[in-house]
């Protein structure tokens, strides 16, 4: 790739701006194609939006804190399980991978900026846009949709669950599902046709990676997570007839195609995950990733794998036997892959010269938790235990297990982890430690006793539960508060380190060595405006040792 | 022309939130109309309006860009990057209205009418294609038959992406009076196919009981021939820009990004209706 320059630059551009720094005031954040600017963005409005599904999710525990119905009415109690969902998938968690994609995948691969800077701004905008409708139906007549993120026909089709919302949530789909087809096609061009020369593919950052693989899985379900909402919206305002068996169709195919697009969508929720995971680890273990080259493949065959694997949400549907089995071995497959990364982290930190800073803290946890999530995981890909866990706490506990201390701890790490970078200061320690320390145990005190509970019968989405689970749900909303209230302390920091932290200068590297293991940290502290102006001639290699 | 060797990264953008303000009050009143709300149509208009303006004001733009040359060859591969991944989501979205039709008429018709379900609920109901459900939803109706307007249609089509090819040899052979005439005839193709359809609907609404209301059979036909009627139309104006931007001298056999963007797009429709013709016509 050829040397790059800025738009004034060019003679013909003469009556352009001659500075190289942001537009100046708000209109800065609104007109930017800065990869740096839309990245802290996305970011921010993730952040943001962790708070506002959190608040719900508060509400929630609130009302399973004791048996009976207590705070809020019953159908306000199914759409904070709805919004709670659909706020974090779509706000929080996939716009924040996003915003780490935009800072640091030109940062690692000595790109100036994204390949396709106008879409970038277009895409970042399209997703306010989408959770904005999405939120708009908080305050309508009949309230915000409640018959779970899911939206399965017929139910979200009744009068008594739609009120006025179902139309402006579907159109928010659409507008979240443009948004990340944007995203995943400018990250898509950008890894193909930014890097620097001197960088092949198989020296590319595991982040890198494992976000390439996810821009394929958000190009190729995204658009059918559309044409399923599009679907009830026919069905539902214009007299078609695809969900209604009378009219000879069938809801159940309602749940084949949500859940073709839903569990590849738990993978992109995950893969970058990993990809931050592999990233940090070797930094503090001070060795290189143990098996890069396995990871990558590890990374595709999962991708590969959650496109044939759906059906493991409807085992309980009626299916044919064939059909059970045939999902029910294809997902234990996935056990495989997904175990292979775990024991590749383990030997990555095996005889380490290991410190424990706060990313690190999480990243370990990480590798824990996640495992014990995939292991029941694995529980419920037995087709006839899952007869028994489907629709209970249980697969709750599962999938916050794979969320809570796994994407949202990851995304806590990579905070830590960066901020120093792209901030130039440098966070504090002693809290980041406590934060560590009361989110890792709440989180536990806050899920585990899900598992009890889902696997004695306690149904979800339900305001109101028979006295036998009155303990654990308890126990459970205590763990919630606290985990809650910790996460302030988050919010303390990232706001006290970009406003100057310890004051203590950091060093290009920030972490000791760290310039071996990613491009980014061979940057100054803070990142200037524009990078890579000119792409790195050398690029490190720590990371991929062992391939070579 | 001047061609330069940097990668051209824009400062500052504009019509991405204009666009994006538009589309979301298009959307927004497009809720409102369907809950009822009058407030919905005049929002659509306004919405709409805003977003063509966008559409007009940002490609405008990259017309510019593009013919004062600052687009290097890099540039041009992210923009083909963009393009293909962009067609690759649409084929994406059709696949997901072909799953529905296969497994409509393979799994969950032919289901309805056997064992329990047609002992027990609807023992009168005859699972064959095409049908409107044990229900009769939208009453009789006549099934669309493929030989008439349909295999005409199937022709204008394909001789379109045959001008469609003749007019990038044109341009490669910078032979622009090809060009052109191949591009003027791509467009006329198009539109008359879209016409063709417009007629074919109203028989169908008018003469044969089939509407999009005509249970599944007339759900999966309309949603499928609709799109890709909305499809054909979108082709058709981004060839007419394509067109109107030849007539101005633009373009060159190194740099044509925009020609080569529309005739993927046009094969890409002419593609999805094979596949209609076969799967929702003939068979
Ligand atoms: C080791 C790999 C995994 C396996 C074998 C697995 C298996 C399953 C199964 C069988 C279910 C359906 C349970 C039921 O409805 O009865 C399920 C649900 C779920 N899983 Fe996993 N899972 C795995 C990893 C993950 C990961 C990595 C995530 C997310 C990051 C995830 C998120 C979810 C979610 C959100 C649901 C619930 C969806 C809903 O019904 O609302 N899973 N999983
Ligand atoms: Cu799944």
């Amino acid at each position: 790739m050829s040397a790059v320059v800025d738009e004034h630059d060019h003679d013909h551009h003469a009556d352009d701006h001659h500075d190289h720094g942001p537009a100046k005031g708000l209109l800065r954040w609104i007109i930017t194609t800065n990869h740096k600017d839309i990245g802290t963005l996305y970011l921010l409005f993730a952040l943001t939006m962790f708070f506002v599904g959190g608040s719900m999710a508060m509400v929630i525990r609130a009302e399973l804190f004791e048996p009976g119905l207590q705070f809020v009415d019953p159908a306000f109690f199914n759409s904070m399980t709805t919004m709670h969902a659909l706020v974090m998938v779509f706000g929080a968690v996939m716009p924040a991978f996003v915003g780490l994609a935009n800072w640091q995948i030109p940062l690692m691969i000595g790109a100036t900026d994204m390949a396709l800077p106008r879409m970038n701004n277009m895409s970042f905008w399209m997703l306010v846009a989408g959770v904005l409708l999405l939120a708009s139906t908080l305050f309508m007549e009949g309230g915000a949709p409640n018959g779970g993120w899911t939206l399965y026909p017929p139910l979200v089709l009744q009068p008594i669950t739609v009120g006025k919302a179902l139309p402006f949530a579907i159109f928010s789909v659409h507008l979240l599902g443009i948004s990340s087809i944007m995203g995943a096609i400018n990250i898509i061009a950008t890894i193909f046709n930014m890097r620097a020369p001197a960088m092949k593919l198989m020296d590319m950052p595991l982040f890198v990676w494992t976000w390439l693989i996810t821009a394929f899985l958000l190009i190729a379900v995204m658009p059918v997570f559309a044409g399923a909402v599009t679907m009830l919206l026919t069905d539902k305002f214009f007299h078609t007839s695809f969900f209604n068996a009378a009219g000879g169709g069938d809801p159940v195919l309602y749940e084949h195609i949500f859940w073709f697009f839903g569990h590849p969508e738990v993978y992109i929720m995950i893969l970058p995950t990993f990809g931050v995971a592999s990233t940090i680890i070797p930094v503090f273990a001070r060795k290189p990733l143990f098996g890069y080259a396995s990871m990558v493949w590890a990374t595709a065959s999962i991708a590969f794998l959650s496109f044939i694997v759906w059906a493991h949400h409807m085992f309980t549907v009626g299916m044919p036997i064939a059909g059970e089995l045939y999902f029910m071995y294809a997902t234990m497959i996935i056990a495989v892959p997904t175990g292979v990364k775990v024991f590749n982290w383990t030997a990555t930190m095996w005889k380490g010269a290991m410190t424990f800073e706060t990313p690190m803290l999480f990243s370990i946890s990480f590798v824990v938790l996640f495992t014990l999530g995939g292991f029941t995981g694995l529980m419920m890909s037995i087709a006839p235990s899952d007869f028994q866990y489907h629709d209970t706490y249980f697969i709750v506990a599962h999938f916050h297990y794979t969320l809570v201390p796994a994407s949202i701890f990851i995304l806590m790490a990579a905070g830590y982890f960066w901020l120093p970078k792209w901030t130039g200061h440098m966070y504090n320690e002693k809290i980041g430690q406590l934060h560590f320390w009361l989110s890792v145990i709440s989180v536990n005190i806050l899920f585990f006793p899900q598992h009890f509970l889902g696997l004695a019968g306690m149904p979800r989405r339900i305001p109101d539960y028979a006295v036998q689970f009155a303990d654990w749900n308890m126990i459970s909303s205590i763990g919630g508060f606290i985990f809650g209230a910790s996460q302030l302390l988050f919010l303390y920091i990232v706001i006290d380190t970009i406003r100057g932290g310890t004051g203590e200068k950091v060093s290009d590297e920030v972490w000791e060595d760290a310039a071996k293991h990613g491009l980014e940290w061979t940057l100054p502290s803070p990142t200037p405006y524009h990078t890579w102006t000119t792409p790195p001639t050398i690029v490190p290699t720590e990371h991929v040792l062992d391939s070579h | 022309m001047s061609t330069n060797s940097t990668y051209y990264i824009p400062h500052k953008a504009t019509w991405p939130v204009i666009g994006t303000v538009g589309l979301m009050t298009m959307l927004a009143g497009f809720a409102n109309y369907l809950n009822g709300s009058s407030i919905g149509q005049p929002l659509m208009i306004v919405g709409l309006s805003i977003f063509i303006a966008m559409l007009v004001g940002w490609f405008t733009l990259q017309a510019k860009e593009s013919e004062s040359g600052m687009y290097n060859h890099e540039v041009g591969i992210s923009y083909r990057h963009g393009m293909m991944w962009f067609i690759f989501s649409e084929i994406v979205f059709f696949a997901v209205f072909f799953g529905t039709l296969w497994y409509t008429r393979n799994l969950s018709v032919p289901w309805l009418g056997e064992g329990a379900t047609k002992e027990l609920l609807w023992p009168a109901f005859d699972a064959v294609w095409p049908t409107n459900g044990p229900g009769k939803v939208g009453g009789e109706f006549e099934p669309m038959g493929a030989w008439g307007l349909p295999f005409i249609n199937t022709l204008l089509l394909l001789t379109s992406g045959v001008t469609c090819t003749w007019a990038h040899h044109g341009l490669l052979a910078k032979n622009r009076d090809q060009l052109i005439k191949g591009l003027l005839a791509t467009v006329a193709l198009g539109f008359l196919f879209v016409c063709f359809q417009a007629i074919e609907y109203h028989e169908a609404y008018s003469e044969m009981g089939l509407t999009l209301g005509s249970g599944v059979y007339g759900s999966t036909f309309f949603m499928l021939t609709g799109f890709h009627g909305f499809h054909v139309c979108v082709g058709a104006i981004i060839l007419s820009v394509v067109l109107f931007r030849s007539t101005k001298g633009h373009f060159s056999p190194e740099n044509h990004f925009a020609f080569e963007a529309a005739a993927w797009y046009w094969h890409f429709v002419d593609v999805v209706w094979l596949g209609l013709f076969i799967f929702v016509y003939l068979m």
